[in-house]
């Protein structure tokens, strides 16, 4: 059979044109899929600021912020973001003091010392670990650390910022070690021959090349922990004791921002002032989770452009 | 070649009863330098042999070149020599691989100290991300060098050894990936000669660098074998011709069977009258 220049043209014309049209269908759905991640996170924004108005013209978001004492149904009403901005910083400052070394001593563990099914075993399990609803973990604070606390530190009560924020450290560990370890498995292994050919051992090469040349990716893990730990809300209000108080110790029962949207969230007029206060409380929130997830965000980039080379 | 034969001599002569002292890597150091035996050496991959009956002699303060097709044990053979191949699970080492007279195979040598001894170049330049004055400090500091006057001498040393000096010796806060390529490379064995090795082997140094970088690498090791041995895998016979005083061509003839040591002897005459066919058919460029 001969095939004439037309003929090519002609078909290879065709064929082009219905591919075209083909990726064209593609790319705007994948171009979709992509847009509305960015348009639901712009929505969430615009309606959590929408329906805080309110609250910020009556009450003032400069007040909030400074007041040191939170009375939503008192007399006078007082909306004092301190004491929930305390509660939130202070159990995960707890959190981080947990999931900070045993975290990194994990990814260290997985992604240096450990090989073949037992690596591909500690994975699943802390993937697993990440799938375990925060209710379990904070049954697991009610049977277990509120005792403990109590009787260890001789206190009347064992919800305190430090039972919240051993727990939160936990949930917060699977993130750390997934990222730090991604970040150690992502140095190359001709830095690590080089360290061995210079005579060191395992141990000083993991510790003075490996760990310093995957710091930014390690950072970012621990800012993504912060991140999960602050924004974590049932197992904190299952295990701080929820008072509204500046703590002044680890010991003290405390209220997080959090727990105060979801135990208040259901008692509260509809568009009524306190329900408005309460979305103020979740834009500042959300702002400091945006803020520290921006943060981890360009470091990882960093990261990854140093490794390009 | 000589030295190393005296040594052996030595122990062979040393009457029986008699203890042989007790020789420690530091030992051997203060006597010669840096010429290795190897006896029978094999190379095994769980059970698979890839190396098998290397006999051979490396003269101290002299290039070795080892040459040979891809696959045909080279570079694993290089990395027994500094047991990087020990870093590396399931691979058996047979024979007798000695270091002035020492087995370095012996239950006491701990490898972390014989690598001080025998450092190593890799293939692709290998900077650690820092300054590169941190990079060329790393070996000494593990060695427990803190004194900073004393760093700053060594690293004046390593670097004008590596003929990279000149070119940062302003600059030595500089982060060592902002080199170029070749001043990379240059930089690796700056590293390499901080922990003042007797041996350097470099595992086809040249093969990722341009031309111009290529040349720079071959002029230093000129330079540096009046100071340290050097055994070197090249892929590049012409490499081999210009910078190595002795060549020894390996080959893997089937997959069936383990690579072997063809023909080892001086460079000069490897290149114009080898002894066996084979090593004439590959340096003539008919295979590999």
């Amino acid at each position: 059979m001969k095939v004439t220049p037309t003929d090519m043209a002609g078909r290879h014309l065709g064929r082009t044109t219905r591919r075209r049209a083909a990726e064209a269908v593609v790319r705007t759905l994948v171009y979709a899929a992509g847009l509305l991640s960015i348009v639901i996170l712009l929505a969430i924004a615009v309606f959590l600021f929408v329906e805080a108005r309110r609250s910020m013209s009556e009450v003032s978001l400069g007040t909030m912020l400074t007041s040191t004492q939170w009375f939503p149904t008192g007399t006078p009403k007082i909306f004092g973001f301190l004491p929930l901005i305390a509660g939130s910083l202070m159990v995960t400052a707890v959190a981080l003091v947990v999931f900070v070394p045993i975290g990194i001593g994990a990814a260290v563990y997985i992604s240096e010392f450990s090989a073949g099914w037992f690596k591909e075993g500690m994975k699943t399990v802390i993937e697993f670990m990440a799938a375990v609803p925060s209710v379990v973990y904070g049954f697991l604070g009610v049977a277990v650390l509120i005792p403990w606390v109590k009787e260890t530190f001789h206190l009347t009560s064992g919800m305190t910022a430090l039972t919240g924020g051993l727990v939160l450290g936990i949930m917060s560990l699977p993130t750390v070690i997934s990222i730090s370890e991604d970040a150690l498995h992502a140095v190359p292994d001709a830095l690590r021959q080089g360290s061995l050919a210079l005579g060191n051992t395992r141990w000083q090469t993991i510790y003075k090349v490996v760990v310093p040349s995957a710091s930014s990716g390690i950072f970012a893990g621990v800012m993504l922990g912060l991140g999960r730990a602050i924004g974590e809300t049932m197992a904190v209000l299952m295990l701080t004791g929820n008072a509204a108080v500046i703590p002044g110790s680890v010991f003290e029962s405390v209220r997080t921002m959090t727990g105060t949207i979801a135990a208040e969230m259901g008692e509260v007029v509809f568009g009524g002032l306190h329900y408005s206060v309460l979305f103020s409380v979740g834009l500042v929130l959300f702002a400091i989770t945006f803020a520290i997830n921006l943060a981890a965000d360009l470091v990882l980039e960093r990261q990854r452009k140093r490794w390009r080379r | 070649m000589v030295m190393s034969a005296v040594v052996e001599e030595a122990v062979m002569d040393a009457p029986y009863g008699v203890a042989e002292p007790v020789r420690t890597i530091e030992h051997a150091a203060e006597e010669i330098n840096g010429s290795f035996s190897l006896t029978d050496v094999s190379v095994a991959y769980g059970a698979e042999t890839v190396i098998a009956g290397v006999n051979m002699l490396v003269p101290t303060r002299a290039v070795t070149a080892l040459i040979g097709p891809s696959g045909c044990g080279k570079s694993t053979l290089l990395r027994c020599l500094n047991r990087m191949n020990d870093e590396i699970g399931n691979v058996r080492v047979g024979g007798t691989i000695t270091l002035d007279g020492l087995d370095i195979y012996q239950k006491s040598i701990d490898p972390v100290d014989l690598r001080m001894r025998v450092g190593q170049v890799f293939q692709r330049p290998n900077p650690f991300p820092m300054s590169l004055y941190d990079n060329v400090a790393f070996g000494p500091r593990t060695q427990g060098v803190r004194k900073r006057d004393e760093l700053d001498a060594i690293i004046e040393e390593a670097l004008k050894d590596a003929a990279l000096w000149d070119e940062v010796k302003n600059h030595l806060k500089k982060h060592a990936f902002e080199l170029s390529g070749g001043q990379q490379q240059r930089l690796c064995i700056a590293r390499a000669l901080a922990t003042k090795p007797e041996v350097l082997l470099m595992d086809e140094p040249a093969s990722a660098l341009d031309p111009i970088s290529t040349q720079q690498i071959e002029d230093t090791i000129a330079e540096l074998k009046n100071m340290v041995t050097i055994v070197i895998v090249t892929h590049n016979m012409q490499q081999a011709a210009r910078i190595s005083d002795q060549t020894a061509f390996m080959l893997r003839e089937s997959m069936d069977q383990p690579a072997h040591l063809v023909e080892v002897g001086e460079t000069k005459r490897m290149f114009t009258n080898p002894d066996d066919r084979r090593t004439e058919s590959y340096i003539t460029g008919r295979f590999g």
